[in-house]
């Protein structure tokens, strides 16, 4: 119980730190970008809208530093983000929703698929260490992994959308296609998620096999797994259920890190797919000098993140059962 | 065995020569290090002359646009009509020069708060650790990019300190972790009975004892700083009149590289940071396996061949 208060406790903390972030980069940064942005936003917007920018940016205002930093610690925690330039008169809330499925379901999906994939090819490799196996794929995966995300889209589109024509090149769906759940749309969507998917798999896969195996080897030379092997258990059993539960915990602690990782890999993948998610969202709130957006879009990228450790947090309970232990 | 000989007042090396020269073999006794070497020393070159290799201005538009490769242009030329392979050499010094002073000037800072966390203790360790696990969480590439899009500048001083900034808190973490172990080892002790200030027992004591895990900090904080920063001026967001191999990709990207049948233009630069990035993971492996000798790779019948054992 402790444990997992605790965790609540890190959770909370760290959307603050990233809200801080938000609220006093704009004001921080020499020449005062914000001011400059609605200066040439100064035509386009009614007065209201203008004068909540203003406020949400501290621009042209009376109000103190602190009197403003609570009004934005409320705003956000309400759900308001004000208007998006890039997307006007949309507001910053309702870009973010079109966008944010879109990158939960391809960077969530990846991310178990290169977990799983990367756990057990580490296991196996520590398992057969100096076989076939262990020489070949985790030296392959790790090398993958020096490689910028981006460039392995880029071959992949020059390989597989523009060499052979197998897979379209970019954008989430067909265009002009209705957004509707019927099967051929949901086979359209798989298909325009290969590349970005296969991607982000074979870059990110490399790190998990790389802490799993060493983790594996560790754990093969403690006591416990020899007096298992004493005891005559079934080899599968070893590995699965002496070694790799007690391999796996290391790797889940290290999940958050590796997660904000694999999310940073995949805001270049969308880009280079030109993939509807929050990440090439977040480059065109760039281009555009969209700062609400691109702020916010950080916001959510960071909530997403901590909400998918909160759940390794809960597998980490179910698996450990150390953190249960009341005292 | 020592006790056989009469102790001798060996002349004690600085630990700095002790370290390298250390650094030196393992690089050599290890395979993995010594092809991560060889791209490094591959890398370096190309960073150090480059007017050698590949004479005259890169950016120069001296050529036929879009060509592929020829005798005049080994991998082709760019839309602009610029020489594909001397813009890829004279590339390499822009992401070395990042990788080198981003990877060092963040190893300095994981050290300052990595070490302060770990002997201080308490309430400075409580709130440190805690700093450095928020920024271990939060995703860097998205700070990464609001910091630079409000910067704006996009040279490479702030490309620096944006990397080091989001990139220092992971190896913070391990520092500290490793002088927490240290800190109840006798020669600690021995140090503190000595009445030595914290000061030279932190730069004397602790710090020569973590020269493997700086070293590896220092590798890891540089395949962090190559790719961040490849990713940065890709996406338009560096110098984008800079000779590197990130804004190349920049270029490529731009004037569709790929559908305009001028692959090599992208393919090129990204092997390129491969390289760089590859030669840093490399060593970074080789060094996991070195400093710690339960990872080092089974080796059989090479024992007779050393000689006998002692």
């Amino acid at each position: 119980m402790r444990y997992i208060l605790r965790r609540l406790g890190f959770f909370i903390v760290t959307l603050w730190a990233a809200m801080t972030v938000n609220f006093f980069l704009p004001r921080l940064m020499p020449g005062d970008p914000a001011m400059a942005m609605i200066a040439r936003f100064h035509g386009r917007l009614s007065g209201q809208s203008l004068h909540a920018m203003e406020a949400a940016f501290g621009v042209n205002t009376n109000q103190s530093l602190i009197a403003q930093y609570f009004a934005y610690l409320g705003d956000s925690l309400t759900g308001q983000f004000g208007r998006s330039l890039t997307f006007f008169p949309d507001t910053v809330s309702h870009v973010v929703f079109m966008a944010l499925p879109w990158t939960l379901g391809l960077v969530g999906v990846t991310t178990v698929i290169a977990f799983i994939l990367g756990t057990l090819i580490g296991m196996i490799g520590a398992w057969t260490r100096g076989g076939w196996f262990d020489s070949v794929l985790p030296p392959l995966f790790i090398i993958l992994s020096a490689f910028p995300y981006f460039w392995i889209g880029l071959v992949a589109i020059l390989i597989f959308s523009i060499s052979l024509g197998w897979l379209p090149t970019g954008f989430g769906y067909t265009n002009g296609e209705a957004v509707t759940f019927t099967l051929p749309f949901i086979w359209d969507v798989v298909r325009h998620a290969f590349l970005p998917a296969g991607t982000i798999v074979i870059t990110s896969i490399g790190g998990w096999i790389l802490t799993m195996r060493n983790n594996m080897i560790m754990v093969l030379n403690e006591d416990y797994v020899r007096m298992a092997r004493a005891k005559g258990l079934s080899a599968s059993r070893i590995m699965f259920d002496y070694a790799g539960r007690n391999a796996i915990l290391p790797n889940l602690s290290g999940f958050g890190m590796s997660l904000g990782f694999v999310v940073s890999g995949a805001i270049l993948v969308e880009y280079v797919f030109s993939y509807p998610g929050v990440g090439y969202m977040m480059l065109q709130a760039v281009l555009n000098e969209d700062f609400p957006l691109m702020q916010t879009l950080f916001l959510f990228i960071t909530l997403a993140v901590l909400i998918a450790i909160l759940v390794v947090d809960g597998v980490t309970v179910l698996l450990d059962p150390r953190t249960r232990r009341s005292s | 065995m020592s006790a056989v000989l009469p102790e001798r007042p060996a002349k004690r090396r600085p630990a700095i020569v002790r370290g390298l020269s250390t650094l030196g073999q393992a690089i050599l006794s290890n395979r993995k290090a010594t092809v991560g070497a060889v791209l490094l020393i591959i890398c370096i070159v190309m960073a150090a002359v480059p007017n050698l290799i590949a004479p005259g201005d890169p950016n120069a538009e001296n050529f036929m646009p879009g060509q592929g490769p020829s005798a005049d242009n080994w991998l082709g030329t760019t839309s602009y009509g610029q020489d594909i392979f001397a813009q890829f050499v004279w590339g390499a010094r822009d992401s070395l020069i990042i990788a080198v002073v981003a990877g060092l000037l963040s190893t300095v800072l994981s050290a300052i708060i990595g070490v302060a966390a770990g002997y201080l203790g308490g309430m400075a360790d409580g709130l440190l650790s805690m700093m450095t696990d928020v920024f271990l969480v939060i995703p860097a590439f998205p700070l990464v990019i609001v910091l630079a899009a409000y910067s704006k500048s996009g040279g490479n001083g702030m490309i620096i300190a944006v990397l080091v900034l989001t990139g220092w808190s992971y190896g913070a973490r391990q520092l500290r972790a490793q002088v927490l172990s240290l800190r109840h080892r006798e020669f600690l002790t021995a140090a503190r009975l000595r009445g030595e200030r914290s000061w030279r027992i932190i730069t004397h004591e602790i710090l020569p004892n973590m020269i493997s895990l700086l070293v590896a900090n220092f590798l890891g904080a540089s395949v962090y700083a190559i790719l961040t920063a490849a990713g940065l001026q890709f996406i338009g967001l560096g110098n984008i009149n800079a000779n590197s191999w990130g804004t190349m990709l920049y270029w490529a990207q731009n004037n569709e590289a790929l559908q305009a049948g001028i692959p090599l233009w992208a393919i090129v630069p990204g092997l390129g940071i491969a390289t760089l990035g590859g030669a840093f993971a490399l060593l970074n492996y080789a060094f996991d396996e070195i400093s710690n000798p339960v990872l080092k790779p089974a080796r059989r019948k090479k024992r007779s061949k050393r000689g006998a054992p002692s």
